[in-house]
């Protein structure tokens, strides 16, 4: 990891940006510009070699046949598992969450197997998509304010026992496994539902981000004022949908 | 050619007659023009109805994820050139809506109608249409989950037998395959500023190869058509080569393309491009859009964006700064209620502008200007976004009932 800058990695715009999930890089990256850290992002599309000396790893949702050519080339290029072994954070969403898991099922309603990075299996619900206003409250071990994002989704994601539910629900579907769980993580690796973007929702999720790749404990505070009155706006919402 | 010569059964009638009756009642209840509701009770009589008051006409279609209402609106007045016109100018573009607006014309040669994209199919198969014009697809309402391009496929599965002559962008990737099952397709080069909904394959999933204009695949061999119409710069090419000047009241690239392909439609149905360009010209604004209002000592020019592609668009046809821009946004349930979308427009575009920020989401904006790094100021509603901007030209956009808000405010 390096020490004074950033080297932030979009994976895979080309497939997996359809649900505005790029904002999570957005943020990250005005996020340390703000605390005079250079941030070098690269856009890594799914014909490209996935670069292994990356800090943060940043993965979007996408529809369900341009998931299943994302992780047949996630797979075949094996960049991301490196990164992974060498240290590396990835923040994933929804179709992205999916893809770090063992397996998932795909457009063609087949099992496709995942990236193993994370401990979790996911399924195709049967019911309705999950749309909607949510909040739960982040595992304290991270140490953040509650969680707040707006969920697409049909996946039904099963944790393993290596991988912590990110976060408890107080309202939405999150995992979909009805046990109250919202994403996933380990060490390095996170995993979520929401999009929002999630970190414009979340912006302790982009500090946190930061701090791990630079492991230092703290960063200097910036104005959150827009982000602090989208917050209150957006966890009243998903308390009291209008 | 079409005419009143086979007349509507008497059930048609009654069922016409009822939609009326129930339209006028909506009316008078101070709910809207009533077509949709006409159009559902006329449905009800006789579900046959939309294919019966079709077959008098000769019937186009113009479906797309933007510009479906205002090509629908150039190609109507290009058509009156060669006779009485009915279309559902007001963009009542299911099929209820379609069969009131159908109903109406009686006299018309020509059905002129808008088709939400998910209907298009549907609709191709009950009207036996001439021509259908598709102009483009991209992602829009992300929480309906109408993928763009199983949106592309269904088209392509619905249009395999069509009799219609396909009038599509090739261009764009995903009209492209859509169009390229139909047997008869006049390919117009109508360009694509948005590209992020076509990277992918369309046909084979592998990256497409993007240069310059061109577009194809390097796994699979699919590969853009060779058009035989071309939007050049402020002229329309046709295939003989001889390039009409576009010279349209509306502004930006994305309504020369619309005309680009309406020139080609018209063509079609043997009116001159000459002639069919020039009814174009008298369009001002269309349901409100690209209007310019007066409105607390400014001039407010209304302009929609409802999606990624369509603020691309409608940023490059703004005044540059100092002209103050309005941006609203709401996310009700005809906007789409998930607002990520936002974090898809470049705001960056915009430096140099005053921006003054309303709508129901003015918060989401805030945050995405703030990321962008821009300066911005949020206002309670539109009155106090007006009073920061000094007289003269203000740039208001909106996406949809953002922009109907914005319109009631200011009487337009």
């Amino acid at each position: 990891m390096s020490e004074s800058s950033l080297r932030l990695v979009w994976v895979y715009p080309d497939l997996l940006s359809t649900y505005g999930d790029q904002g999570n890089a957005l943020v990250v990256e005005r996020r340390a510009v703000q605390r005079r850290v250079p941030v070098t992002r690269v856009d890594v599309r799914s014909d490209q070699v996935i670069p292994t000396s990356g800090d943060i790893y940043l993965i979007g949702g996408g529809e369900d046949r341009p998931q299943r050519l994302a992780a047949e080339r996630l797979r075949r290029d094996g960049g991301l598992n490196r990164a992974v072994a060498n240290g590396a954070i990835v923040f994933s969403v929804c179709a992205g969450y999916q893809i770090l898991g063992h397996e998932f099922i795909n457009d063609l309603g087949r099992p496709e197997p995942g990236l193993g990075l994370l401990d979790v299996v996911s399924t195709r619900g049967e019911g309705d998509r999950c749309v909607g206003d949510v909040l739960a409250d982040i595992d304290p071990q991270l140490g953040l304010p509650p969680l707040t994002g707006f969920e697409n989704h049909q996946g039904i994601t099963h944790l393993g026992r290596t991988a912590r539910p990110l976060a408890r629900l107080r309202v939405g579907r999150g995992n979909g496994t009805g046990d109250g769980t919202e994403g996933a993580f380990n060490d390095t690796v996170f995993g979520t539902y929401m999009h929002g973007p999630v970190m414009a929702r979340n912006p302790h999720i982009a500090d946190l981000m930061i701090k791990l790749a630079l492991d230092v404990n703290a960063l200097p505070p910036v104005d959150d004022q827009w982000y602090d009155a989208l917050r209150a706006e957006r966890i009243a919402a998903a308390v009291q949908p209008a | 050619m079409a005419g009143n010569s086979e007349p509507l059964s008497p059930r048609a009638k009654l069922a016409v007659t009822a939609g009326r009756a129930a339209a006028a009642v909506s009316r008078a209840a101070g709910k809207g023009s009533g077509s949709v509701i006409g159009g559902k009770v006329a449905l009800r009589f006789d579900p046959d109805l939309l294919a019966r008051l079709a077959r008098h006409l000769d019937v186009v279609l113009v479906s797309a994820t933007n510009g479906k209402t205002t090509t629908t609106r150039l190609l109507a007045e290009a058509l009156r050139a060669g006779g009485p016109v009915v279309s559902n100018a007001l963009g009542a573009n299911m099929p209820a809506g379609i069969t009131s607006a159908l109903a109406g014309g009686s006299d018309a040669r020509f059905g002129v109608i808008e088709v939400d994209e998910k209907y298009l199919a549907g609709v191709a198969r009950d009207v036996a249409p001439k021509a259908i014009a598709l102009l483009n697809l991209s992602r829009d309402q992300l929480d309906r989950a109408a993928e763009t391009r199983m949106l592309a496929e269904k088209w392509r599965e619905g249009l395999a037998g069509s009799e219609a002559i396909i009038v599509a962008n090739a261009d764009d990737p995903l009209i492209t395959w859509a169009a390229s099952s139909s047997p008869t397709v006049v390919w117009v080069a109508a360009g694509q500023s948005w590209k992020d909904d076509a990277w992918s394959c369309p046909s084979c999933g592998g990256v497409l190869q993007r240069p310059g204009d061109d577009w194809f695949c390097g796994e699979c061999g699919f590969r853009r058509p060779t058009p035989t119409w071309a939007l050049s710069g402020d002229h329309v090419v046709d295939p003989y080569g001889v390039a009409w000047p576009i010279q349209l009241q509306l502004p930006g690239r994305a309504n020369k393309s619309n005309a680009a392909v309406s020139a080609a439609v018209a063509a079609a149905f043997g009116i001159d491009p000459k002639v069919a360009l020039e009814r174009m010209y008298k369009v001002q604004a269309v349901a409100g859009r690209y209007d310019v209002v007066s409105f607390m000592q400014r001039d407010l020019r209304l302009l929609l964006a409802k999606n990624p592609a369509g603020w691309l668009e409608t940023f490059s046809l703004i005044d540059g700064p100092p002209t103050p821009v309005i941006l609203s946004v709401n996310a009700r349930g005809a906007d789409g209620t998930d607002t990520s979308w936002l974090w898809d427009v470049d705001y960056t575009r915009l430096a140099g502008h005053p921006i003054l920020v309303i709508g129901d989401r003015k918060l989401d904006l805030a945050v995405r200007l703030e990321v962008a790094g821009l300066q911005f100021r949020v206002c309670a509603d539109l009155d106090e976004a007006v009073r920061a901007a000094p007289p003269g030209r203000i740039e208001a956009i909106a996406n949809y009932t953002a922009f109907q808000d914005l319109r009631r405010r200011v009487g337009n």
